[in-house]
């Protein structure tokens, strides 16, 4: 890990501030996530403290700060999806599984994420698991297909 | 000078000069939230708002420059109602605690909603909902009580460079906190407590030690002594109305032996005690080369600041323990044995300017089989609050004596009250180290003052020293990156974490402008010049220590009790 977050460090030679972005993207999209160690050689790099990145990067809705789980929940916050009740569904999913947008639940299996539209308005309000579109959800569905998704991936550890 | 028109009447303002200094000149006081004097205006709170002549919009006085003609209301109806408004909307989210509130009575935000006369919630928003922080031994942040004003952030990074906390999230969600939202107690934060003393709210405060104290004084098993910090006596007497610099020594020893304290001593005493072991360890690393420059060691979050942000510049501290570290070693040691009182029998308070000194005694370094050398350490806040809870007049109260034989001090152990005072009480112990006579003249003017990097060339013998003496640790970067990459000389190098020494401390009484940190210091050079002995060596309960029980300074005694070493840290910076 240490040696990726260097290579992408090493594409941004004498970087400045202005840089902490595109830093930060590159990352995510190698590790799936920002760490702190990250964090810590981001800030060598940038002679930027730790605190100031984690404010950067929270002021984005799209860093995570922590890896994804094996079921990466997306949910939809478009327009069309909001006018047919994606808040509902994502206050359900977080109750569900306990945890806010951008984290993990504790045992890695799932983890959320609120995007701006995944571009799938006619399927409203709509979620993807892992990519798959599940459409038309309801708050009454979410328990089901957790628990499906759940045991799925629980037989497949064994 | 120019004048400006302000409510009708002339007033006088520098050319240039930020409005709002112009008006608290001539006693106009337009509230502030985010205002930290002489620091880049933030524009936060925009609760200084002033009606300006030919501005369509009001203007935020903190960062509206002076200039000749301005016509001013800084109270007019449109004003006063756009700083209420401000105000009802803080007070939408916050949690109304206010009974329950470390800060009642000393809160900005209460003081403020009581001045505009706000009388019942128009606005009614989400209330905060976020975890305290307990993490810290040293501080306790509550973001709930936070209005998101940001000084603590800017104190901690522009002041202290330190950086611990910072805005997270954005809109409504903001928070103030730190790096991947972890407890202070594993971020950078060095536990100064410059951040409470500039935050208008309850949602910055130390971390509380009164419980223990009072289960101590109230348990007949415990022997309970306590010592006070030099800069104490100078300050406690605001919390009781007192002018800022009231010496009020006497009378909060008598208070200390009234709340049932066994014991009184003063961390003067072992302050003395340090400059020995200090002086001479200087002494001999000048003799023996190095490693130099050598580095004070007593302020703790100096200390932690090396260990996380310059380990490499480790060897460079002083070994000494600090002051109240020493003390708390001799009580558990030469006192105990010489009043026959076990050891794990003495409960030890300290009462200290610093938020950073809870940390200190809590520290692995700083005890020795099992037992703590200190036990609980009250901020001097901490320690008005028993005195009021206890019903104590201090103003009634006649004066005592502190016990021997930790009673007993010099002024130049007083003198660490302030910054540049131990660098003035170990040269002086210094110099009659190498030369066997007194300095000629004991004050040295250079190390004087507020500024936050001082520095002098001194004499002593055939030496000259170059020493530096620096507050606000900010201050220490620039001279620490020089010493690294060898561009400055520096012999010896006193430095306090916060501005201005201990009489600013993160533990102090609170809302102390500029003049009340100067007043302070006054009161500390008026001791040095008023009383006799004057220099660590010349005091006689020190002399009479070394004569009884340690021996020698850096002796093994010394090294076993008042000496230690430090280690790199890992946080995240
Ligand atoms: S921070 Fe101030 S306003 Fe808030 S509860 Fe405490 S005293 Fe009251
Ligand atoms: S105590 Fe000092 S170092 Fe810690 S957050 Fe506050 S200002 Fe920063
Ligand atoms: S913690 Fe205090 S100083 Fe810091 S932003 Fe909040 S209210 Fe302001
Ligand atoms: S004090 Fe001027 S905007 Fe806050």
């Amino acid at each position: 890990m240490k040696q990726e977050i260097q290579c992408i460090l090493k594409r941004y030679p004498h970087a400045g501030r202005d840089k902490l972005i595109p830093i930060l993207q590159d990352v995510q999209e190698a590790l799936g996530f920002i760490s702190k160690e990250s964090v810590v050689q981001i800030g060598e790099h940038l002679h930027l403290p730790a605190s100031k990145i984690f404010g950067v990067a929270t002021f984005y809705n799209q860093f995570r700060f922590e890896p994804v789980g094996r079921y990466h929940i997306q949910i939809c916050r478009g327009t069309a999806c909001h006018v047919k009740g994606s808040a509902a569904v994502l206050e359900t999913i977080k109750r569900a599984l306990k945890i806010e947008s951008g984290q993990t639940t504790r045992d890695g299996m799932f983890s959320l994420e609120e995007v701006a539209c995944l571009g799938a308005c006619g399927l409203a309000p709509v979620i993807a698991v892992n990519g798959r579109f599940h459409a038309k959800i309801t708050p009454e569905d979410i328990q089901g297909l957790l628990n499906t998704y759940r045991q799925k991936g629980e037989s497949s550890d064994e | 000078m120019i004048k400006i028109e302000v409510n009708g009447r002339i007033i006088e303002g520098k050319d240039g000069e930020m409005l709002i200094y112009a008006l608290r000149r001539a006693g106009i006081h337009v509230p502030t939230l985010c205002h930290l004097n002489d620091m880049f205006p933030s524009g936060a709170c925009r609760l200084c708002v002033v009606e300006v002549d030919g501005e369509k919009n009001l203007v935020p006085s903190c960062s509206y420059p002076v200039r000749s003609g301005l016509k001013i209301w800084t109270h007019s109806e449109r004003a006063v109602e756009a700083r209420k408004t401000i105000v009802e909307l803080l007070l939408a989210n916050h949690p109304d605690d206010c009974l329950y509130c470390e800060r009642n009575g000393s809160c900005q935000l209460q003081d403020l909603a009581e001045n505009l006369h706000i009388l019942r919630r128009r606005y009614i928003g989400d209330r905060n909902r976020f975890n305290e922080d307990i993490s810290s031994p040293s501080i306790l942040r509550d973001p709930e009580k936070c209005i998101l004003c940001g000084k603590c952030v800017r104190v901690c990074e522009e002041i202290q460079g330190v950086s611990a906390i910072d805005f997270i999230g954005r809109g409504s969600s903001t928070t103030v906190g730190t790096a991947f939202n972890e407890g202070l107690n594993v971020s950078s934060c060095v536990n100064c407590g410059q951040c409470i003393n500039v935050c208008p709210t309850g949602a910055l405060r130390e971390r509380n030690q009164i419980n223990d104290v009072m289960a101590a004084l109230s348990n007949p098993d415990k022997f309970v002594v306590v010592q006070h910090a030099p800069s104490i006596s100078l300050t406690l007497g605001e919390e009781f109305g007192l002018k800022p610099g009231a010496d009020v020594n006497g009378i909060m020893t008598a208070a200390l032996r009234q709340l049932g304290f066994d014991r009184v001593f003063e961390t003067s005493f072992s302050a003395d005690l340090t400059i020995m072991e200090e002086a001479s360890e200087l002494v001999r690393r000048i003799q023996t080369n190095g490693p130099l420059p050598m580095f004070t060691s007593c302020s703790p979050g100096w200390v932690k600041f090396v260990e996380q942000f310059y380990p490499e510049l480790l060897p460079n501290l002083s070994t000494c323990k600090s002051p109240q570290q020493m003390l708390g070693a001799i009580i558990k040691s030469y006192f105990a044995t010489r009043e026959n009182i076990p050891p794990e029998k003495i409960f030890s308070v300290s009462i200290m300017p610093c938020t950073a000194k809870k940390f200190e005694a809590g520290r692995q370094e700083m005890e020795r089989g099992g037992i703590a050398d200190v036990d609980a350490v009250l901020t001097t806040r901490e320690l008005a609050r028993v005195i009021r809870m206890r019903g104590l007049d201090m103003h009634k109260l006649k004066p005592e004596h502190a016990d021997t034989p930790f009673g007993e001090r010099s002024t130049a152990g007083k003198l660490f009250a302030t910054s540049g005072g131990v660098m003035e009480a170990a040269l002086r112990t210094a110099h009659f180290l190498i030369t066997g006579k007194e300095m000629k003249d004991l004050e040295i003017k250079e190390v004087r003052g507020l500024d936050g990097i001082k520095e002098a060339h001194v004499t002593i013998g055939d030496l000259t020293l170059n020493v530096a003496v620096v507050s606000g640790l900010m201050n220490t970067r620039t001279i620490l990156d020089e010493i690294r990459s060898g561009s400055r000389t520096i012999h010896f190098m006193e430095v306090m974490t916060c501005p201005g020494g201990c009489i600013n401390g993160g533990g102090q009484p609170l809302n102390a402008d500029i003049e009340a940190i100067k007043a302070r210091m006054r009161a500390v050079y008026k001791i040095d010049k008023t009383e006799v002995i004057r220099t660590s060596h010349q005091n006689p309960s020190i002399q009479r220590i070394y004569a009884e029980f340690l021996g020698e300074p850096l002796g093994k005694k010394s090294h076993e009790l008042l000496h230690t070493s430090y280690q790199k840290r890992t946080v995240l910076v």
